[in-house]
């Protein structure tokens, strides 16, 4: 099995063959060079006593945004953790960027992890608290200013940056952890649940800093339970369960991947009722539905492919004048309903 | 290349200028904290309440005693409480609080999210601890001993700077300095080895106790058979 995130996808059917098959397949290989650039873990497991964190777990992870998606417990913190080094796998290995988590003192030149745990050193204000990070790195005062004045500013912290962060709101004080995490231009980002208590503005810019970052070619790695706002900032998904990896990949890929539930998609056009009758002729059609305002069909397929090749085929043959053509649940919260949702009504 | 040849080479190696300037950062923050903060009230007291005592003495008993008597009061002041009290329970205060403070209000984490090794962080904390308690409890033994001859005039002044007062007062600095390296060493091991320090400190002190009475090759593993042999 190859497991890099972006390259492939690992879906099975049901939810204990799921499991098994990403459990069962063996370790990849990977070469020094592709060490250099990706997050790796290798069979990692991490058991808490007798408690599971997350099991035999194969990643591959490239550039760019990563989504990471399971309901509570699923073992993302977990994973979160592993890759920075505050917590050891018990069996495993893990690599960021080809350097060991076992060596904070090179790993954190280069990774930035913005935690879930909402507790700050006494008395500090938002400035001190990231100059203070920094001076630790070593910089000198001015340097850690300069990054410090940066960093207050992306996230919009500037200007209470020298209250105490005892007296900052929820969101101000996931801002400020933030402001630290990238303070010190890190090429993985590893934010866990980054969007919490934030208010919607806050949230637009943040996702469209982490959709920067991610262009810029930096890992950035996101825990949220907010799937909508997963699925538009991701590059790609790991999506997991009860400290499993169950799928993982680009979510159009691995929508296509989820065979048990064929394809929605949804189709705008002239004689939706012509329409209708002809793909519903066809084995790998299950369902075709007019939709409430008559002037679309949703068809239900278990071959997309198969399905766009014919209603390509009754354009031109029946002169249907085509409106929208859209898949109705390639998204982050139809795979994730599909995969998980029965088992976890909620996240 | 002799061993001696490749050690000086390693140590030249290692980045002594980065880790100075960590050091600096942790100490930095840890100083603000031991010094300033609400809960280092009682090690104040600690180390100032025999100031206040000697102090209320001197102003009391202004005419009463002589040199030589309270330069003994001040050795019993300085075995007594300072070395098996004061500097004790500070140095618990403080340095168990270095590591498990930050533990308790879950700020450790910071720590260990940024560059640094393991060992200079806990090397930063222990200077930061050090400095704290060297200061807090020599300014504590300095005024004691400054209160002490102050009320006795130019026959103090000449017993400090004449007299045998100055060695007597580096010696009890110098002594302070030691416990402080001692006990904060010892209780800095235990915040890391145990959830609870206070009980195996408790055997820590009892251990210190006793020990003067034990066969004096036991007496060798008590850190006060060694401030005793400075002393």
């Amino acid at each position: 099995m190859s497991a890099s995130l972006g390259d492939r996808v690992q879906v099975t059917g049901d939810r204990e063959d799921r499991m098994s098959n990403v459990v069962s397949a063996s370790a990849p290989r990977h070469s020094d060079a592709n060490r250099q650039d990706r997050i790796i873990l290798e069979n990692v497991s991490k058991f808490y006593g007798e408690v599971l964190g997350v099991n035999r777990v194969n990643l591959s992870i490239p550039p760019g945004v990563t989504g990471l998606v399971g309901p509570n417990g699923s073992g993302k913190t977990t994973l979160m953790n592993l890759m920075t080094g505050l917590i050891h796998p018990t069996e495993g290995r893990v690599s960021v960027l080809g350097i060991s988590p076992t060596r904070p003192e090179e790993l954190f030149r280069r990774v930035g992890y913005c935690a879930q745990f909402d507790s700050f050193p006494k008395g500090v204000t938002g400035f001190s608290f990231i100059y203070n990070t920094l001076r630790l790195h070593g910089l000198d005062d001015r340097e850690a200013v300069r990054l410090s004045q940066e960093a207050l500013e992306r996230v919009g912290m500037t200007e209470p940056a020298l209250r105490k962060v005892a007296g900052y709101s929820k969101g101000m004080r996931q801002r400020i952890r933030l402001a630290q995490a990238i303070a010190h231009h890190p090429t993985v980002l590893v934010l866990d649940e980054p969007l919490n208590g934030l208010d919607p503005m806050a949230r637009a810019e943040s996702l469209e800093l982490f959709q920067a970052l991610g262009k810029q070619g930096l890992h950035v790695v996101i825990s949220s339970h907010i799937l909508h706002e997963v699925d538009k900032m991701s590059d790609q998904v790991i999506l997991m369960s009860s400290g499993y990896v169950v799928a993982e990949g680009q979510i159009h890929t691995v929508r296509t991947e989820v065979k048990e539930h064929p394809m929605q998609i949804l189709i705008r056009c002239s004689d939706p009722n012509l329409l209708a009758s002809r793909v519903f002729a066809q084995d790998h059609v299950v369902e075709a539905k007019l939709i409430d305002d008559g002037k679309g069909v949703l068809v239900r397929t278990r071959d997309a492919d198969a399905f766009y090749l014919l209603l390509n085929q009754l354009v031109v043959k029946e002169k249907l004048s085509l409106e929208t053509v859209a898949p109705a649940d390639d998204d982050v919260n139809s795979v994730y309903q599909y995969l998980i949702g029965s088992e976890n009504k909620t996240i | 290349m002799t061993r001696l040849a490749r050690l000086r080479t390693t140590l030249a190696e290692q980045p002594w200028e980065l880790w100075t300037r960590q050091i600096a950062a942790v100490l930095r923050m840890d100083l603000r904290k031991n010094f300033l903060s609400r809960r280092g009230i009682w090690i104040y007291l600690l180390a100032f309440a025999p100031v206040v005592i000697i102090t209320l003495h001197a102003i009391i008993d202004r005419h009463s005693g002589s040199m030589r008597e309270d330069t003994e009061v001040l050795a019993g002041i300085f075995q007594f409480f300072y070395l098996r009290l004061g500097i004790f329970f500070g140095c618990l205060g403080i340095f168990t609080w270095l590591f498990r403070g930050e533990i308790i209000e879950k700020s450790l984490h910071y720590y260990f999210l940024a560059p640094v090794k393991r060992e200079v962080l806990l090397l930063g904390k222990f200077v930061g601890g050090l400095v704290t308690s060297v200061t807090l409890f020599g300014l504590g033994v300095f005024a004691s001993f400054a209160m002490m001859y102050l009320r006795f005039g130019d026959a103090g002044q000449y017993y400090i700077f004449n007299g045998p007062g100055m060695g007597q007062l580096l010696a009890y600095l110098g002594v302070t300095v030691l416990a402080c390296i001692g006990y904060g060493s010892v209780f800095l091991a235990l915040s890391l080895l145990f959830k609870n320090p206070v009980i195996p400190a408790i055997l820590v002190l009892g251990w210190e106790t006793f020990t003067p009475v034990l066969p004096s090759l036991v007496q060798r593993f008590s850190i006060t058979y060694y401030l005793k042999q400075r002393n």
